[in-house]
């Protein structure tokens, strides 16, 4: 059915921010906002995609052939790199919190009171 | 809210109409877009068919990325530039705090990898090194580019680290400098093309290097350049980063 | 003379680059040095852009790349004065917090150098930025940047929880906006703004368009805190450092709105323009839920830094209320505010971290009455909780004044009480605050004062018993800077000249495909005799409500205070710290801001 990509990004955005809300270990939580950047790379290359369209390199294949879109390609691709580097500083977060708190439960987390 | 249990499940509520409804508007919302497969958008379709006849360059995505939304891509590295900046950051004040593992301290078995991670680890680090470098430079002809052969070099190196003693591991642990020489090298490298886009023409990012004929190593004018410059910071990047999480993990003596 | 607008943004970035590479050879004096003069000349880069743009607009293709048969085919730079002026403020407000920042010893060469300069860079470009996705990179640099400055003394437990907390809410915030480019890109195929716009200006609102208006619209709206997705700010600027704090306060709390104007009047506002008053009454609705939540919670605090991001919150509500009212003249109020209220809300913030260097407390509990010395510090403060009260006929006074008159001209006649109720509010915390710890009056306050107390060493090096005259230049720029925008003749007239630019959807996008459009011209009626009245009675309220919180109970008001601490108390223990509760707040804002969208439709 033509809507079924966008399902599955909605279904990765509703999972990830359900692991977000719900999660009691930091490295669980970090893992459902990687879900949730795959939901919005199935959007972009979904929204790209042509029927019966090849990939846009016309190493081997004429200019006039149907293609997909390449920029969405584009912009998934530097994408995907700077969101794992993000995930890496949050990983360092998650490092300290556990030497210091001794826990990786966001919700051991003390607060300052007001 | 804190302690009492109930604050739990009153999150789980709140969460589960928030999820349900942010979800539902979302399904509703693509159901009004054309259906998948069909229709093209008009700068996707001029930039594809465009890239081959302006820039000589037979990988469009590669085009788009590193030519007509150059600029884009100079943020996106900049902002790599600083997620390794920001884990080196966050994990400085453990430097201090704990004792820089020592050679005699290590353990045994952290010692020296077996056999065969050594031998497969020396076999694989130079046919993966040249894929990297395959990938990096034929990035505006086929399928690749600096992003994807940079994180390839990283883990050329990586398997220096993994085919051989931790000894190595840790005497290049030390030596991060040319490292973080290869992170900030890059990142200055792609802005100084930009910058030479400037000079030249008076437009950054313009691409001021001779086209060249499409299909062969040096086409698309300043797009090999570019993606030498951003594999280079890949690699240094994911470099820094690895470094740091296994220094974390694994040089430090065992909790 | 538009080839400055890349510079403004490659130069910093290019000597980030370098400084991190070469740091060894320069030290901590030469990073400093480097670092303010890249950030001094990207000010002077954008002042120059903005004085050269004047009421027009300027448009800069990158690459090159000018739109070809109406199709713009690369990313540009559309330089506006509103924007430009923004832009150049955040670059003199960083010029001002690394002079700040110059000596002190917690920062270390180059990592901090290199964090605030890109931290710079970020908010630089999305100002100026044309393209839907190229805000979104510049969004991403802001906000990546922001993690490691919130979180930068790790060593800290309450750093860490600061920054995690801000980097998991913002990263959603980010997939938010990324989605809803997406359902932008396969609507209208186009990724520059002007592109968008002229596309989608021949199609109806539908409910595509609807969505990805409110995912975008919640990103931003994360980004400035606004009600219910505020919960991360003040967990964050409670723990960052002073001079980050000076940015983050005076500059990136701002961004959202800034981001959220552009995208409505050169996106959505076209298509959705027959549905305006819905749009205005949601965003209307939120700002003043923002500005009393944030100004009464203000009053809750004992730490000052979390005081002083409570009052961010209110007064981002009050932003959000004036640019919601979708007025030439509500978004002119809106920017001369928050110029003026940035450089206060940045004065306090520094005074504060003054404080903490002298004394390593910012409870108010633990400093009461130490700070009786600080004659300087002392009056810098209560001048400026004076100022963010909208003490006529100063800066503040003149945004406030206007956004009053734009709500007026619309019907919405309930808006100015209670921004001023808001404003009260939250200039009383801040004077209480003052009176508590410059002055010792009142009794110690009562809240628990157990995790306001910062085991960290003071922030800067030298003597614990001078302040470095370089923080106390610092504050005397920021305070003039809250002064000056009052009592510039003229300036109203400008930032209404520049509203007008900004709302033009149309003409911004004839200008991006290369047509001349006429020049706009347009004053702004001076602050009439109720705003001096409406103005003056808040900073009076807000002087009134401080003496009532310190005297009170001696002159037998105890009950009514009682009262107040206890109608306040489930909204206290809404911010609760946890991420959980922040997400599962922040998807129920999500859903109910669309659902309230949907209504557009009809």
């Amino acid at each position: 059915m033509s809507v079924f990509p966008y399902l599955v990004a909605a279904w990765l955005l509703g999972i990830g921010l359900w692991g977000v809300i719900s999660s009691r270990n930091y490295l669980h939580l970090i893992m459902c906002l990687t879900v949730l950047q795959g939901s919005t790379y199935v959007l972009l290359l979904s929204v790209g995609y042509l029927s019966h369209a090849k990939a846009p390199i016309f190493a081997d294949i004429t200019t006039k052939s149907r293609v997909t879109d390449p920029i969405v390609q584009a912009l998934t691709l530097t994408d995907v790199v700077v969101e794992a580097t993000i995930v890496a500083m949050l990983l360092a977060l998650v490092i300290q919190a556990n030497k210091r708190y001794g826990s990786i439960d966001p919700d051991e987390m003390r607060r300052m009171r007001d | 809210m804190r302690d009492r249990p109930g604050g739990f499940s009153l999150r789980l509520v709140v969460g589960a109409i928030g999820v349900v409804l942010t979800v539902g508007g979302f399904v509703w919302g693509t159901t009004g877009l054309h259906p998948f497969g069909s229709e093209h958008s008009r700068y996707g379709f001029y930039t594809a068919h465009h890239a081959v006849a302006q820039r000589h360059a037979t990988n469009s995505v590669v085009a788009v990325a590193f030519d007509y939304r150059a600029f884009d891509t100079l943020g996106e590295e900049f902002i790599l530039f600083i997620s390794v900046v920001g884990v080196v950051v966050l994990l400085r004040s453990l430097h201090d705090e704990e004792e820089e593992p020592e050679e005699e301290k290590l353990i045994p078995e952290q010692r020296r990898a077996s056999d065969a991670e050594r031998w497969l680890g020396t076999a694989l680090v130079g046919p993966i090194a040249i894929l990297a470098a395959y990938i990096v430079t034929h990035g505006q002809l086929t399928p690749g580019g600096g992003f994807q052969g940079g994180i390839i070099l990283m883990a050329a190196i990586a398997f220096i680290f993994l085919g051989g003693e931790w000894v190595i591991l840790l005497r290049l642990r030390r030596a991060t400098s040319w490292v973080e020489m290869m992170d900030a090298g890059g990142a200055a490298g792609f802005a100084m093309i930009g910058f030479g886009g400037l000079i030249a023409t008076g437009a950054f990012f313009y691409n001021f290097l001779p086209f060249g004929t499409s299909g062969s190593l040096l086409s698309g004018g300043f797009m090999p350049l570019a993606n030498v410059a951003v594999g280079l910071e890949v690699a240094g990047a994911t470099l820094m980063v690895v470094s740091e999480l296994v220094d974390q993990r694994l040089l430090r003596p065992p909790r | 003379m538009s080839q400055l607008a890349p510079l403004a943004v490659g130069i910093p970035l290019l000597g980030a680059a370098l400084l991190a590479a070469g740091h060894k050879l320069l030290g901590r004096a030469g990073s400093d040095l480097l670092a303010l003069g890249l950030a001094l000349a990207s000010a002077v880069l954008v002042l120059i852009l903005l004085v050269h743009v004047g009421s027009g607009l300027s448009i800069y293709w990158f690459g090159g790349w000018h739109p070809r048969q109406g199709l713009a085919v690369g990313i540009d730079f559309a330089v506006e004065p509103i924007g430009a002026a923004l832009a150049a403020f955040v670059a003199l407000l960083m010029v001002v917090a690394l002079l700040y920042s110059a000596k002190t010893e917690g920062v270390e060469a180059p990592y901090y150098h290199v964090l605030m300069l890109t931290f710079m860079t970020g908010m630089i470009g999305f100002c100026l930025s044309g393209d839907l996705f190229n805000m979104f990179v510049f969004f991403e640099l802001m906000s990546v940047s922001a993690v490691a400055l919130i979180a930068y003394k790790v060593r800290e437990q309450a750093a860490i929880e600061g920054g995690l907390n801000f980097a998991v809410i913002n990263s959603i915030g980010a997939f938010l906006f990324l989605l809803g480019i997406g359902l932008i890109y396969a609507h209208t195929g186009a990724l520059n703004l002007a592109q968008i716009g002229r596309t989608l200006s021949h199609y109806r609102n539908d409910r595509v368009v609807v969505v990805a208006f409110a995912l975008i619209a919640s990103a931003l709206l994360i980004k400035a805190a606004i009600v219910p997705f505020h919960f991360w700010l003040d967990d964050a600027y409670a723990v960052a450092l002073a001079p980050v704090c000076l940015l983050l306060a005076g500059a990136m709390s701002e961004m959202g709105l800034y981001g959220l104007g552009r995208v409505w009047y050169g996106v959505f506002g076209p298509v959705m323009g027959t549905q305006v008053h819905v749009v205005r009454a949601i965003l209307v609705g939120a700002g003043l839920l923002t500005a009393v939540w944030g100004s009464a919670m203000a009053l809750q605090q004992d730490h000052l830094k979390r005081l002083l991001a409570f009052v961010t919150i209110g007064y981002v509500g009050i932003f959000l209320t004036g640019l919601g009212l979708l007025t030439a003249d509500g978004v002119a109020g809106t920017g001369v505010y928050v110029l003026a209220d940035g450089c206060g809300k940045a004065l306090l913030f520094a005074l504060v971290g003054i404080l903490q260097h002298r004394f390593g407390s910012v409870s108010q509990q633990r400093l009461h009455g130490r700070a009786r010395g600080l004659r300087v510090t002392a009056a810098m403060f209560f001048a400026g909780g004076l100022l963010i009260s909208s003490l006529p006929p100063f800066g503040p006074f003149l945004g406030k004044s206007m956004i009053e008159d734009a709500a007026n001209k619309v019907g919405y006649g309930f808006v100015p009480p209670l921004i001023v109720l808001s404003s009260a509010l939250a200039g009383a915390a801040v004077l209480r605050a003052g009176a508590r710890v410059f002055l010792g009056w009142g009794e110690p306050s009562q809240q628990d004062a157990g995790g306001a107390d910062e085991q960290t060493e003071p922030e800067t090096e030298g003597q614990r018993d001078r302040t470095p005259p370089l923080m106390l230049v610092s504050c005397g720029i920021l305070l003039a800077g809250t002064i000056g925008f009052g009592v510039w003749f003229g300036f109203a007239d400008l930032a209404e000249t520049a509203a007008r630019r900004f709302i033009s959807g149309s003409a911004y996008q004839a200008i991006v495909f290369g047509r001349a459009v006429g020049r706009i011209h347009a004053t702004s009626a001076s602050p009439a005799w109720y705003d001096w009245l409406y103005c003056g009675g808040a900073t009076l309220l807000a002087v009134g409500f401080a003496a009532l919180g310190l005297f009170g109970r001696r002159w037998g008001a105890g009950k009514l205070l009682d009262l107040g601490q206890r109608a306040m108390t489930p909204v206290r223990l809404v911010h609760t710290g946890r991420i959980g509760d922040y997400t599962a707040a922040l998807s129920l804002g999500v859903g109910i801001l669309g659902g309230l969208l949907v209504v557009t439709l009809r």
